[in-house]
């Protein structure tokens, strides 16, 4: 990073330091042709929810339009044919966790609701009055709440590990906690959506597991930017939502180690997840099903299935290649801008970059960049005890997916130079 | 650059840097917060009102420009007004940030606002300060009102 100009000569080509044909790449996702306020597209809101390409738009299609129809319950073909998808996008799940087994893979709604399964089914079941739960000071609200939740309903009492203001977790405080012999689970997040900070989650599971403490991890960041193995972790849970990675939106995943699953009590109640009802009582289904009470969304897990593939096609350390060196080549260059202070500054950083500008709320920053096409995020990230820690009601957000160019990170620079001179 | 200039007169850029009447009245006759719970923009009022007249009005609070400049705008028409004449005005304001129709009459500064209307996302910002105002103003009538 120390010659930029020679980056700067980079960026008109398509091809990336990672091998990636920008280009091609840019070309299989219909909605960036697009102009906004008559300027292109620029989408850099990939945290909140990532475009889709055309394979995942197609292979949603084609299910509504060749093969769809209920599964796990009819004999007739269509049935049958849409029992097969669905339960192959299970398989590529399991395959791009490297779980051990399908059995592990519950689809769920979102991330949100993976956790807060986790929440009800095992919390409720484990936790109970004067235990301690883990959660770090920055999750996002959906790792925050269920577990709120659920020492409302049970006594327990959440402990939260404070982090520094480079924003990287406070690992002693952390060990500290864990060694109070009441803590049932620990749930941190994996890549923190306010931060961009990576948090060492496969140390601070082992810590937890020396004192036999189960952890969940959430995922709903991490997944579209790094090679994520469950089995290498050892997590006990993980949760993400296929929206964030090239997916359709309302669908999520929990893995979760079979054995504490089969333990579970089921989170809902309906069809799909038993095995025998009769009204005295009823036996439920074997995992996964187990967790899947009612109509999926059939075609939208197909659509996961085809995200997986088309994503594994490009190869996900390409996609954390490029991404890294559009993340140093922003960082660079929104620090150059007077009045710019980059909110979370981790060693381990991804993807991200949140930031403030003195004298410009973000909300102002966010319709001001809106008019150059360039849309970002602006606001708490759902995150506001993070807000709290910086002392900001909000800050502006540019988050990058593997479409993204440098042209695009000049196009965000360019615009909030204007913000500046608006607001000067 | 220009049509920004629709939304962010300098009017507002000039109320968002200097807001007026930007402190705490210490014995309000009525007070609220408003709060927009996505955005997170905070506001709080304060009105001393005496014998149906607005008297003194301020506000604290942290906000967008659009937010902090509605609000400071919001004190400067609302003090020395009648009570009975918030509502009509705050509907006023409401039409000229939400529609299309010609801007009504005596909004005076008000109107500074009206490129808001452009920016569906940004009404609740230029209503914040006004809903909390209509909020202080019920909270505290009702128990006079029982009486």
């Amino acid at each position: 990073m120390n010659d930029m100009s020679a980056l700067h000569a980079v960026s008109a080509t398509p091809a990336t330091h990672a091998g990636l044909d920008l280009a091609r790449i840019r070309a299989e996702f219909p909605i960036l042709r697009q102009r906004i306020h008559g300027k292109p597209l620029v989408y850099l809101d990939n945290a909140a929810s990532v475009q889709k390409p055309k394979a995942v738009i197609d292979a949603i299609s084609a299910c509504y339009s060749g093969y769809y129809a209920n599964i796990h319950r009819g004999v007739h073909l269509l049935s049958e044919r849409s029992t097969l998808a669905y339960e192959g996008a299970r398989e590529k799940v399991r395959a791009f966790l490297n779980a051990a087994s399908t059995q592990e893979i519950i689809f769920t709604r979102n991330a949100t609701e993976s956790i807060n399964l986790v929440a009800s089914s095992f919390g409720g079941s484990v936790v109970k009055a004067g235990d301690e739960i883990v959660i770090t000071g920055m999750e996002h609200h959906s790792n925050i709440v269920p577990w709120q939740m659920l020492c409302q309903r049970t006594g327990a009492t959440l402990k939260v590990v404070p982090f520094t203001d480079a924003g990287e977790l406070i690992l002693e405080e952390y060990e500290r906690f864990l060694s109070s012999g009441r803590v049932k689970i620990v749930a941190v997040v994996h890549l923190s959506n306010a931060l961009g900070t990576l948090n060492p989650v496969k140390a601070m599971i082992d810590s937890a597991h020396a004192r036999g403490i189960p952890v969940l991890v959430d995922g709903a960041q991490s997944v579209p930017h790094l090679t994520v193995d469950v089995r290498e972790l050892d997590c006990d849970f993980y949760a993400f939502s296929a929206h964030k990675i090239y997916g359709p939106s309302g669908v999520g995943v929990l893995y979760g180690k079979q054995a504490l699953l089969e333990a579970m009590p089921p989170y809902q109640g309906g069809g799909d997840m038993i095995s025998l009802v009769t009204f005295e009582k009823t036996e439920y289904a074997d995992l996964p099903n187990k967790f899947e009470a009612g109509t999926p969304s059939i075609a939208d897990v197909i659509g996961l299935g085809a995200a997986l593939d088309w994503l594994n096609a490009i190869g996900l350390n390409a996609v954390a290649a490029h991404e890294h060196e559009l993340l140093e080549y922003a960082t660079a260059q929104l620090q150059d801008i007077p009045g710019l202070r980059i909110i979370g500054t981790a060693r381990d950083k991804a993807a991200l970059a949140s930031f403030t500008l003195q004298g410009v709320h973000p909300h102002d920053i966010g319709t001001i960049l809106d008019r150059d096409g360039v849309a970002i995020r602006a606001g708490h990230h759902c995150a506001q005890p993070v807000m709290q820690h910086y002392g900001v009601p909000a800050t502006a957000r540019a988050s990058f997916a593997v479409y993204n160019t440098r042209d695009e990170v000049d196009a965000l620079v360019k615009a909030l130079y204007k913000v500046k001179e608006l607001f000067a | 650059m220009s049509d920004m200039r629709d939304l962010y007169q300098e009017v507002i850029l000039d109320h968002n840097k200097r807001p007026r009447n930007f402190r705490i009245i210490a014995e309000p006759t009525h007070t609220a917060n408003g709060l927009n719970p996505l955005c997170g923009d905070r506001v709080s009022v304060f009105l001393d009102i005496q014998e149906g007249v607005i008297r003194d009005i301020a506000f604290q609070g942290a906000g967008c420009a659009i937010s902090s400049a509605s609000a400071s705008l919001m004190t400067e028409a609302l003090k020395g007004k009648k009570v009975d004449d918030v509502g009509p005005l705050f509907d006023a304001f409401h039409t000229v940030v939400t529609s299309d129709s010609e801007c009504p009459h005596g909004l005076g500064k008000l109107s500074v606002l009206a490129g808001v209307r452009d920016y569906p996302s940004r009404v609740k910002c230029a209503t914040l300060a006004w809903h909390a105002v209509r909020a202080a103003l019920e909270e505290h009538q009702q128990p006079v009102a029982t009486e």
